[in-house]
This record gives C-alpha cells, structure tokens and sequence, in this order.
C-alpha cells in the first residue's frame, strides 16, 4: 500500500513562548475530505499554517510527512512545489503585482519542479478562464494588484481560484468560509467540490458547520488545546452546531 | 578653507577664459561674477545650517576637483552607447564632462515649428533676450551656494523654448555624462533652461551618467512654464557610485500649468537633491514623484518644496526609497500654502523599503500654513519587507528570493508604472534586474499588467 497523502504524528508546536499544537496525529489519505472544528484558540489553524511551514512557528516534536517525505525540513515553497496548498484565512493583499503574472509564476514554478513544460501565456490564459468561470469571477480580477481592495468574500473566493488553478494533491483551507454570505458560500463550496477527487486530499479547517453542508466530509475532527480529541463522520459536525463545543470537553473528562 | 580659495581661483580663471574665448554678452559676465561674488562671501554650507546639517558633505567641500576636461569624441562614445536614447528621443543633447558635444547630439534641424532645444552658447546668439530675461531668475544665487557654485560656472548648458499652443511628441532628452581619462577627481557644473508659452505639452529627461571614478556632478535646472502647459520632467541619476551629485530643480508654475517630475536615483556616492516647485499662478498642479534605490555605502537626501502662492492649486508627492546594504536616504518634503492660497489640496508621502539592517531612513515632512481654508496631508511609512506577503508568495512556489525580488520591484513600481518616458522606464527596469537579480523577462508593466488578452 503506498504512503497516505498526509501523515502528522504526534506533532507539538508553537510560537516562542507558547506551545499550541501538543501532539496532534492525523492522516489524509488520497480522496479524503477532512474537517477539523474546534473553538478559537484550539491550534487548528496553527496546524494547517504548520503543515505549509509558516516560519513564525517552532516545531518541537513529531513529524509531518507527505506522500511519504519528510516535509519539516522543507521551505514553504518547496511544499507548495510538492503539491501542498494552503488557502489562507486572511489572505495578503500585495499592491503592484497583478494576480495574473502571480499565478503564472506559482504555477511555472511548481511545473518546472515536477519536471513539466513551463505554460506559455497562451495556455496560461486558457487555465485561468476555465477556473475564473467555474469561480464565477469577473475577469478584471487577474489584471489586479492581488488582493487589493478586494472585500473579504472576494479575497476568499481569489483563494480558492488560485487554489484551483495550482492544482495541489492537498487542499488546506483555513476558514475559508468566514466572512462569505450564502451566495458566495456556494460559489467556493462548489469550487472547492470540484477540487474533490481520488488523487485529491481536502482538510477544511472552520468554526461552523454551513461550509459543510455543501461540501460533505468523511471524516470530521475536533480539536481541543492543541490535540484532536474525537473523530467521526459527518454527522459529528452537526452535533458541534447544535450543541456547541462543551460535550466534547465533558465527555473527554468523563474518560480520564 | 584652502581648497575652497583654490577652487575660487580656478573658477575666475575660468570664467576669464570662457569670456575671452566665447566672446561671451556682458550681462552674462555680470550674472557669473555676482555668483562667485556670492559663493565668496558664502562659502559652503555650514554643517549647522538647517537646511544641511543632515547632509554631509564633507566629501565635497574637503575635497580637490579639477574642472573636468573636454574629453575627444571618441573617448566619450563608450559611455554615450550605455546612456543614449538613440532615435526613440525626439533631440538628445550631450554634455560631456560638462562641455556641450554638438557631434554626440542629435538636434533634427527643427524638432517642430516652435520648439527650441540647443546649447547655451547658440542660445545668446538666437534667443538673447528670452534667454537672458530666464537665466538665474527663479534658482537664485542667494538660494544655496552649490547653485551660485553652479551659475559662476555658467559655460554650455542646455536651453530649451517651446512656443505656445505646441505639443512636442516624443521625449526630449538632455544627457551629461562624466568621463575621466585619470588622474584627479574632476566637477562639471551642468546647467538647463527650460522656458514655454501657454499651452505647452513637452516630456523632458535629464540623464546624468558616468563611466566610473571620482567626480563631483554640481547640476542646476531651471523650468519656467507658462499658463496651462502640461510638463513631463524625468531627471535619471546613474552616475558612478564614487561620484558625488549635487542639483537644484526650480520650477515656476503659471496659471493652470500641470507639472510632473520624476526624480530618480541609483547612483552616486553622496546625492543631494533640492526641488522647489512654485505655483505662482492659480490652478497650478504639481505632482513630485521620486523614486531611490540605493545598496552599498551611498546616501541620498531628496529635500523638495512644493511653494503654493496661489489659491486652487492641488499638488501630489510621493517618495519611495529602497535601501540595501549601509544605505542611507533622507526625504525632507516642505509644504508651503502661503497667505491667500485658499483651497489648496496637498498630499505627501513617502515609503521606505529597508532590505538591510543596516540602512537607515528618516523622513522629515514640514507644513507651513499661511491660508485657512487648505487641505494638507503628509504619510509617512518605514519597513522591511513583509513577512506575511512573503509567506504568502512562498506558500504559492516561488522562492524566498524571488518573493523577496517581486515585492521590491513592487514597491518600486508604484512609481515606476507613472513614468511615461519608456526608456527611463526600461533603464530602472534594467538596473532593478541587474541590481536584485531579477529574471530577464520580467517588466513593471507585467507585474502590473500580465496580460491584457485575459480580458
């Protein structure tokens, strides 16, 4: 059997002076969607910001591998190359550069890596319609700085264009459903339903359970203090929504 | 003190020869005696004075400077090849080490019916009385002394006229560069008139360039535009990064005039910049936009004046700096509404992108408000670059440097992409790539614009 997409191990880390994630394990098997709900301040966040390697935090313990390889040693973009994308919860805006010239260097720089022909703007055009269309989004996005002016929902939807046009083995969305109305909801539960597939992982990190809805997990985790405490299919999610958090956290001194 | 008697010296011997040889008017005699009169009386400036107590220009006033040479035209053709606009200017006039180059320039007979672009010395012959009613009227001697340096230097200049109602098309370029065939560090004082009816439309560049060595470039620029022109000024300072710079821009705005500038700067050990825009007429419109990029050991100091005499008159300034290595850079941006200057709208800011930290930057705005109904901003941001934007860029495949490059060509671009002169345009460009590694087929305008096909 080959290595699963990703295998997280017993992982601890943290920013200098404070430890977030004590002892996470997780493993995303090629087509799996995962969903990890926990209240703000569990390290969900932190987890999938660390798996992308966000230099600000320290790994101390554990390990991550992808497909198999050890991805703690690698840079950002060495991950990224590898076809680990992180779909940010607040994404950067960055005057002066257009998300058209942007996305043709990200996606040349990860086809150089994997050894394919670099796209030429033709074909780099081509890509980007078909992505802008399935995004619903206005063509006067590619010729904006990125993210520039850009409302929330608008910023999240870029992400989840960009995400497409990358084309990643593993899809980490970090509350990419904050701050979207229902409309624009749908828009990015489709993109990202479009995204699913057998060659494909998915780990959608969220406070609320609507996002789920539309695009259904198979397995959704819950995280407390840093740690996955349960794990269930979708239904779990449901439950959080109804019943908030609280359960969890009884249940869990209920065993000890 | 010493140096400063000998280079006195020089400067009359100078002069008398430049009398005795160009036949020169008496009135322009007189103009050159009082400056040297004045820089006599003057001297350098203190390095307590305001105005240049940040600025150290020891170099230069400690230092021993030959007047430059007139150099054959073959020694110059090296340095003329990296620096010319060739046929995408309209006229280009070379300097060369300070003296005029006629065969270096290309001055088609007539640019177009109206317009003027010559050499000093033609100048008093052809154009005397305009010529004379302009030159050392708005930069004074009294000013500064570096332009009283400059006007006791008066020899060739640049001079150019443009009639009213005339639009020139295509770029004007003045280009002075610096040879050195050896030996002690040399100063050429560059000179430049620009006069213009009403309803003007003209983009001139001013190149100073330099093919290595120690020498002091002392340059002072003097524009008087008349009602309703609309001026493109670009001035590209690429001198060697041992030379020295010193310039003055002086800009007289008359009513309605729209005025851009586009101060640039890669090179030269010690730069120091004065810009001052005067807008002597009502609905006047100044835009000063700079842009510095510096690494190494070099220090530039951009200190302009935006001069508003007049009421309704808006006016933009927007400074950028990037600095590497132990660079260091100054932005001093003076507002001035002077009493009846109603309804004046004027914005500054300047940004600072440090790469090192080791660079230093301080940025120094001052209002001064004499009106009470005006509008006045100034902004002014300091910074390394982005961690999160790099992350970001990262997290998408590109490299850490090639993050790092994308975001200071950026930054750059925000001033870059104004500039309408696309050979000043492409020589950043170049420099960018060569200085930060840049890949060869990225442009500003990619950044900015990837592809238009995409709509």
């Amino acid at each position: 059997m080959s290595a699963p997409l990703l295998e997280v191990r017993n992982l601890h880390a943290g920013l200098k002076d404070k430890q977030i994630l004590k002892g996470v394990d997780l493993t995303i098997n090629a087509g799996e969607v995962h969903a990890i709900m926990g209240k703000n301040g569990s390290g969900k966040s932190t987890l999938a910001n660390v798996i992308m390697g966000r230099e600000v935090y320290e790994v101390t313990q554990g390990e991550i591998t992808f497909e198999g390889k050890d991805v703690l040693d690698m840079d950002p973009e060495e991950r990224a190359r590898e076809g680990i994308f992180l779909a940010f919860q607040y994404p950067v805006e960055i005057p002066g550069v257009s998300t058209s010239y942007f996305l043709k260097a990200a996606v040349n720089a990860t086809r150089k890596h994997r050894g394919l022909k670099e796209l030429d703007a033709a074909e780099m055009i081509k890509l980007v319609k078909e992505k802008m269309t399935l995004l619903k989004m206005d063509p006067s996005f590619m010729n904006r700085a990125i993210n520039e002016g850009f409302s929330g929902g608008e910023k999240k939807r870029n992400e989840v264009f960009q995400m497409a046009v990358c084309d990643p083995r593993l899809c980490l969305m970090d509350e990419t459903d904050s701050g979207l109305d229902i409309d624009a909801l749908k828009v990015v539960a489709n993109g990202a339903n479009q995204l699913r597939g057998k060659d494909r992982g998915i780990l959608i990190v969220t406070h609320y359970q609507r996002l789920l809805d539309y695009v259904v997990p198979d397995y959704v985790h819950v995280m407390t203090d840093g740690r996955i405490v349960k794990t269930d299919g979708p239904e779990l999610a449901k439950k959080l929504e109804e019943l908030g958090y609280d359960w969890v956290e009884k249940e869990l001194a209920a065993a000890v | 003190m010493a140096q400063l008697a000998e280079n006195l010296a020089t400067d009359l011997k100078q002069f008398t020869q430049f009398t005795l040889h160009r036949k020169a008017p008496t009135w322009l005699d007189q103009i050159r005696l009082n400056a040297i009169s004045r820089f006599h009386v003057t001297g350098f400036p203190h390095p307590k004075d305001e105005e240049w107590r940040f600025t150290n220009i020891t170099p230069i006033t400690r230092g021993s400077f030959e007047h430059a040479p007139v150099v054959s035209t073959e020694a110059a053709e090296s340095v003329l090849q990296k620096y010319t606009f060739g046929e995408e200017a309209a006229a280009e006039l070379v300097f060369v080490n300070g003296h005029f180059s006629p065969l270096l320039s290309r001055m088609p007979a007539a640019v177009k019916r109206g317009v003027t672009v010559t050499c000093f010395a033609r100048a008093v012959e052809a154009s005397g009385e305009l010529f004379r009613a302009h030159l050392g009227r708005y930069a004074t001697i009294e000013s500064n002394p570096f332009v009283a340096l400059n006007t006791g230097a008066i020899g060739d200049g640049a001079f150019i006229h443009i009639d009213k109602n005339t639009t020139v098309d295509g770029v004007i370029h003045l280009l002075f560069l610096s040879t050195r065939p050896g030996g002690e560090p040399t100063v050429a004082h560059p000179r430049v008139l620009i006069t213009t009816g009403e309803n003007v439309e003209v983009a001139i560049v001013e190149s100073y360039a330099g093919d290595g060595g120690q020498y002091w470039t002392n340059a002072v620029t003097e524009i008087a535009a008349g009602a309703n022109c609309r001026i493109d000024h670009n001035k590209l300072q690429l001198e060697s990064t041992d030379a020295y710079h010193t310039s003055t821009l002086h800009v007289r705005l008359d009513r309605g005039a729209q005025f851009v500038s586009h101060s640039i700067t890669l090179g030269a050990r010690l730069t120091r910049n004065d810009l001052i825009c005067h807008m002597a007429g009502e609905g006047a419109y100044a835009t000063l936009n700079g842009l510095v990029i510096l690494s190494g050991e070099q220090q530039c100091d951009n200190h302009t004046l935006l001069d508003h005499a007049m009421p309704n008159c808006p006016s933009h300034e927007l400074y950028k700096h990037v600095l590497d290595g132990a660079a260091g850079g100054l932005f001093k941006g003076k507002i001035l509404v002077r009493k009846g200057a109603q309804k004046t709208d004027s914005k500054q800011n300047s940004k600072c992108l440090l790469l090192s930290e080791r660079a230093t930057f301080n940025a120094m705005p001052a209002l001064e408000i004499y009106a009470d109904d005006v509008k006045c901003t100034h902004g002014s941001t300091t910074g390394p670059v982005d961690d999160e934007a790099l992350f970001y860029i990262r997290s998408r495949g590109v490299s850490l440097e090639a993050a790092r490059h994308l975001l200071t060509y950026a930054f750059a671009a925000d001033v870059t992409r104004r500039i309408k002169v696309e050979p000043v345009r492409r020589r950043i460009e170049t420099f960018m790539a060569e200085q930060h590694g840049l890949p060869q087929d990225l442009r500003i305008q990619d950044l900015a614009n990837f592809d238009e096909a995409v709509l």
